[in-house]
C-alpha cells in the first residue's frame, strides 16, 4: 500500500516535467499550426545550459541562486534561441505545406545535435542536485525524495500561471483567439508576427525549463531530444492539441499509468516470455491509440478550424511524358550495365540506394494520392526487416520464405495499425503513425528474448548462391524496381483513382459510392507491405537487424526523400530518395559533422523549393509548355 | 409509390430544432423546389435524405424501401445522385476523369489495382459530358474550371449512376442570373427525358417560378406550405415570411 503510494507520487513527478515540456509544444502547435520536431532539441539544449551555468553560478559560490538561477537563465537563453530560429527560418515558410515546415525543424534538430555534441562533448554529464533539496521525506514509512516532491507541486503550479496568463492577459487572450481561428485574428489587425514569435518564446522557454529541472533527475546526454519528443508528441495528442489543460492531464494519464506498469507480472505468450513491466514505451502510446479512437481530437481538443486560405490544390496526374519514360530506361539501363563499372563499395551504396528508393514509393504511395502523411513509416521498414530476421535467425528459413515473410508481418500490421489510423487525418493521423511506429521499436528494443534487444540480431546473410556482391545486387535491383513498377501502375488504375478521389473531396467520393476509409485501409497495407519488403531486403544486405530500424530518424529519412522530391509528383520521391541518399553517403564519409550539414542543407531546400525537386523541375519545364496546369 | 416520401423529419442542434416534424413526397419526372427563408432548415434536410446526417425522428424512403440513417455511399448505390451547394469534385482530375470515377464506381470497378483508370468508360463520360455541354473540356483539370461549368460537371457527374432521383441542394448559388436559368433549364430538359425525380433548393425566385413543377415552403424548420407555383405565390403565410425577412421575389 505504501509502496503503490510512492509508485503514485512518483507518476506525479513524471507528470510535471513531461507536462513542462508538452504543454510548451502544444501552445506552439495551437498558434502557429507548426508541429515543432525542435522542441526536443530545445528541451536538451535547456538542461545542457542549465548544467553549465549551474556550474559556473555555483563556482562563484552562489548556492541556491547559482542552481535555481542556472536553471531560469538557461531557459530564458534557449527561449531566445527559439525565438532566433523562429525569426529567421520558420517565418518564411508559415505559408509552406505543413510537412515542410516539420522538415525545417528536423534540419534543426540535426543542427543542434551537432552543436550539442561539439561544445559539450559525447559523455554523459552528472548534473548538480538542488541545494536544500537533497534528502528525502518520510511518507507512511517509505523516503521519497524532496526533488520529487518539489516536480509534483511545479507541474500544477506551471499550469495555473500559464492559465492566469491565456485568461489575465490581453496577450493571452489573443493567443486563445488565434488557436481558434488565426485568419481572424489577422483580419481584426493584430501583428501576426509578434504574436507568433512570443508563442515560440514562450514554448521554447518551457520546453528548457523541463529540461533544466531535470539535472538532478538524469545524467545530460546527447539522445535527449528525440527521446523526449516522441512522449511529447504522445502527451500533445492525447490532450488535445492546443489545450494546456488536456496536456497536464494527458501527461498525468500517461506518468501514473508508466508507473504502475512496474507492476504488470511477466507471462508467456506462444513459448516466450514476455515481460510487460520492462516495455514501460508501449502504454503511453497504446493509451494515444486508444484515445484519438474515441475522441480523434484528444482529451480536451476540439476539431481545428477550417483554414479559409486554400491549400495548394493538387495538379493533375497525367500520363507519362515520353521524354520521362526514355529517362526512366535510360536509368533502368545504366543500372543494369552498373556492376561492370564499379567496384563492391559502389554496388554497397547502390543496392541501399535501391532499397530505399522502394521505401519512398511505398511511403509516397500513402502520402501522395493516399493524402496520409506518416511519421512512422520505418515500423513497416523495421517489421520486414524482423520478419526475414526471426524466420532466418529462429527458424533457419532459406532467403525465400524471409524475404515472403517480411512484407507479410509488415502487411499483418499494415492492417492492424492502419485500421485505427484512417479513421483520422492529417497531422492527428501524422501522429498515431508515429506512435504505432514507436510500439514496434519499443517492442524490438525491449523484447531481448525474441529480437536481442539493443544488439540485435546479427549473421543473416543470403542464401550462398547471392552471397555475391553483385548477384544481391541484381536481387534487390530486380525487386525494387518491379515494386516501384507496381506501386506506380496502382496509381493509374481505378485504386489509385479512388484514393486520390478520397484526398481530393472526401464529400464527393462518398457521394458516389466509394468507401473512402476503406481504400485508405487498402492503400496503408499496400504501402507497409512495400516498406515490408524493402526491410526484408535491407537484412541480408547488411546481415544484421536493430531496433534502430525501426526509429523516429529513419522515418524522418523516409519522409525526407519523398518530400525532398517532391511529394505531388510520382517521379519525384524516387529523385528523393536518390539525392538524400547520395547526400547522406557524401556527408558521412567526408565530415564528422555530418548532421549540421545535412541539417542545414534540408533547410537551405526548404527555403528553396517548397514545391520539392520534381515540382521545380516540373514547373520549369511547363512554362515553356502553355498548357494549363 | 413516390420516388421519395418524408415523413415527420426531424433533427436539432444543441437546443435549436433545425428541422420540426416535415413531411412531403416527391414523384418520378417531378421537380420539386424547396424554398424558404435562410436557416429555414433546408439543408440539414438535404443531409438527412442523403445520409450525411441521421435524423432524431422521422422517416426517408426512396421507392417505398426505409433508407432512413443509411450512409451517403449506400443511399447512392440505391440509384440516388447529388449535387453539392458548393460544388465538391476531384481537383487533381481532369472533368472527364470526375466522370470516370462516378462510372467506375457505377460499375463496381474500383478495386482494381492494374488496368489504367483513364482509359476505362471514357466514352460514357463523354457522352454524359455531351448532354451537359462540356464535352469539349473534358481534358482540363477541374480545379482551373469557372464555377458555373464546375456545376455542369457536378450535374454529369450525378448522372453517371442513372438514378431515378437526383438531390440539388442550391444548384445555382453563386453563378450569374443568366447562366443559372440556363443551368436549371439543362437540369429540368435530362431528368423529364429520363423521368428523373428532383428535389431541389433554391434562392432564386426566378428559377424556382420557372422550373419547378411543385414548391414546398419551409420555415423554422416546419413546412408552412406546399402546391403548384401559383397557388405558392397567392399563399399569405408564404408572402409574410418572404416580405418580413426582407427576401424579394424575382428581380435582379
Amino acid at each position: 500500500m505504501d509502496f503503490l503510494l510512492v509508485q503514485f507520487l512518483n507518476g506525479l513527478a513524471s507528470a510535471s516535467s513531461l507536462f513542462l515540456v508538452a504543454s510548451g509544444l502544444s501552445i506552439i502547435f495551437g498558434v502557429s499550426r507548426i508541429v515543432n520536431f525542435a522542441h526536443g532539441s530545445f528541451y536538451m539544449l535547456g538542461a545542457y545550459v542549465a548544467w553549465t551555468l549551474t556550474r559556473g553560478l555555483d563556482w562563484v559560490a552562489f548556492g541556491h541562486l547559482g542552481f535555481w538561477g542556472g536553471i531560469l537563465i538557461a531557459a530564458v537563453v534557449v527561449g531566445l534561441l527559439g525565438v532566433i530560429v523562429e525569426i529567421l527560418l520558420l517565418r518564411r515558410i508559415y505559408q509552406a505545406p505543413e510537412l515542410f515546415q516539420l522538415l525545417a525543424t528536423f534540419g534543426v534538430v540535426l543542427i543542434v545535435q551537432d552543436a550539442t555534441l561539439w561544445i559539450w562533448g559525447a559523455q554523459d554529464l552528472l548534473g548538480p542536485r538542488a541545494p536544500g533539496m537533497r534528502g528525502a521525506i518520510d511518507i507512511m514509512g517509505q523516503r521519497f525524495p524532496q526533488y520529487e516532491m518539489l516536480l509534483i507541486v511545479i507541474g500544477p503550479a506551471v499550469l495555473g500561471l500559464l492559465w492566469l496568463l491565456f485568461h489575465r492577459t490581453r496577450w493571452g487572450t489573443l493567443v486563445r483567439a488565434a488557436t481558434l481561428d488565426r485568419e481572424m485574428v489577422a483580419a481584426l489587425g493584430v501583428d501576426q508576427k509578434l504574436l507568433f514569435t512570443s508563442i515560440f518564446f514562450l514554448g521554447s522557454f518551457l520546453a528548457a525549463l523541463g529540461g533544466g529541472l531535470q539535472l538532478p533527475r538524469e545524467p545530460v546526454q546527447l539522445n535527449m531530444d528525440l527521446a523526449i519528443i516522441a512522449d511529447a508528441f504522445v502527451v500533445v495528442v492525447v490532450g488535445g492539441m492546443g489545450s494546456v489543460g488536456g496536456a497536464y492531464l494527458a501527461a498525468l494519464l500517461i506518468a501514473e499509468l508508466q508507473a504502475f506498469m512496474l507492476f504488470v507480472p511477466d507471462f508467456a505468450l506462444f513459448g516466450v516470455t514476455v515481460s510487460i513491466s520492462k516495455m514501460t514505451l508501449i502504454p503511453s502510446f497504446l493509451v494515444m491509440a486508444v484515445v484519438l479512437v474515441v475522441r480523434p481530437y484528444g482529451l480536451l481538443g476540439r476539431p481545428p478550424s477550417h483554414a479559409r486560405i486554400a491549400g495548394a490544390v493538387e495538379p493533375v496526374v497525367r500520363a507519362t511524358p515520353a521524354e520521362l519514360k526514355w529517362l526512366g530506361y535510360a536509368a533502368l539501363a545504366l543500372l543494369v550495365v552498373l556492376p561492370f563499372f564499379v567496384g563492391d563499395y559502389g554496388l554497397i551504396v547502390a543496392t541501399e540506394i535501391l532499397i530505399m528508393v522502394l521505401v519512398a514509393a511505398s511511403l509516397h504511395f500513402m502520402m501522395g494520392p493516399g493524402g496520409m502523411a506518416s511519421f512512422g513509416h520505418a515500423a513497416y521498414f523495421g517489421l520486414g526487416a524482423y520478419g526475414a530476421a526471426l524466420m532466418t535467425k529462429h527458424l533457419m528459413a532459406p532467403m525465400a520464405v524471409g524475404l515472403a515473410a517480411g512484407p507479410l508481418l509488415a502487411g499483418l500490421f499494415g492492417i492492424l495499425f492502419g485500421w485505427f489510423c484512417v479513421r483520422l487525418s492529417g497531422v492527428y493521423l501524422a501522429m498515431l503513425t508515429l506512435a504505432f511506429a514507436q510500439i514496434v521499436w519499443s517492442i524490438a528494443f525491449q523484447w531481448v528474448a525474441m529480437t536481442g534487444g539493443d544488439n540485435g540480431l546479427l549473421g543473416i546473410w543470403p542464401d550462398s548462391w547471392a552471397t555475391g556482391k553483385d548477384v544481391y545486387y541484381y536481387l534487390t535491383l530486380a525487386l525494387c524496381v518491379a515494386g516501384v513498377l507496381v506501386l506506380r501502375r496502382m496509381i493509374y488504375a481505378p485504386f489509385g483513382y479512388a484514393l486520390r478521389a478520397g484526398r481530393d473531396s472526401p464529400l464527393r467520393a462518398e457521394a458516389i459510392g466509394i468507401d473512402v476509409v476503406r481504400v485508405q485501409w487498402a492503400a496503408f497495407t499496400v504501402a507497409a507491405v512495400f516498406a515490408g519488403l524493402a526491410g526484408a531486403l535491407f537484412v541480408y544486405f547488411k546481415g544484421s537487424v536493430f531496433p534502430t530500424y525501426a526509429s523516429i530518424p529513419k522515418s524522418v529519412d523516409a519522409l525526407m526523400m519523398v518530400l525532398m522530391g517532391g511529394v505531388q509528383t510520382i517521379t519525384g520521391p524516387l529523385i528523393g530518395a536518390v539525392v538524400y541518399m547520395g547526400l547522406h553517403e557524401q556527408l558521412v564519409r567526408l565530415t564528422e559533422l555530418w548532421r549540421l550539414v545535412l541539417g542545414a542543407s534540408i533547410i537551405a531546400l526548404v527555403l528553396a523549393f517548397p514545391q520539392g525537386i520534381a515540382g521545380f523541375v516540373v514547373r520549369l519545364w511547363l512554362k515553356g509548355k502553355a498548357e494549363d496546369l | 409509390m413516390s420516388v421519395l416520401a418524408v415523413q415527420g423529419l426531424q433533427k436539432s442542434f444543441g437546443g435549436v430544432q433545425a428541422v420540426a416534424g416535415v413531411s412531403f413526397a416527391v414523384e418520378a419526372g417531378e421537380l420539386l423546389a424547396m424554398i424558404g427563408p435562410n436557416g429555414a432548415g433546408k439543408t440539414t434536410c438535404f443531409n438527412m435524405l442523403m445520409g450525411q446526417l441521421r435524423p432524431d425522428a422521422g422517416s426517408v424512403a426512396f421507392e417505398g424501401s426505409d433508407i432512413t440513417g443509411l450512409a451517403p455511399r449506400q443511399v447512392w448505390r440505391l440509384g440516388v445522385g447529388r449535387t453539392f451547394q458548393i460544388t465538391a469534385t476531384f481537383a487533381s482530375m481532369t472533368v472527364s476523369e470526375n466522370v470516370q470515377m462516378a462510372l467506375l464506381s457505377h460499375h463496381r470497378k474500383l478495386a482494381s489495382f492494374w488496368a489504367p483508370a483513364t482509359s476505362l468508360y471514357a466514352d460514357e463520360a463523354a457522352a454524359l459530358l455531351q448532354q451537359v455541354g462540356m464535352v469539349d473540356q473534358r481534358q482540363r483539370a477541374c480545379g482551373v474550371l469557372a464555377y458555373g461549368d464546375l456545376k455542369r460537371v457536378e450535374l454529369a457527374v450525378a448522372l453517371a449512376n442513372q438514378p431515378r432521383l437526383l438531390l440539388m441542394d442550391e444548384p445555382t448559388a453563386g453563378m450569374a442570373p443568366r447562366e443559372r436559368v440556363a443551368l436549371m433549364e439543362l437540369t429540368a430538359k435530362l431528368t423529364r427525358d429520363r423521368g428523373i425525380a428532383v428535389l431541389f433548393t433554391e434562392h432564386d425566385m426566378d428559377v424556382v417560378f420557372a422550373q419547378a413543377d411543385r414548391i414546398i415552403v419551409l420555415n423554422r424548420g416546419r413546412l408552412i406550405a406546399q402546391g403548384t407555383p401559383a397557388e405558392v405565390r397567392a399563399d399569405k403565410g408564404v408572402q409574410d415570411v418572404y416580405l418580413g425577412s426582407g427576401s424579394t421575389f424575382g428581380g435582379h
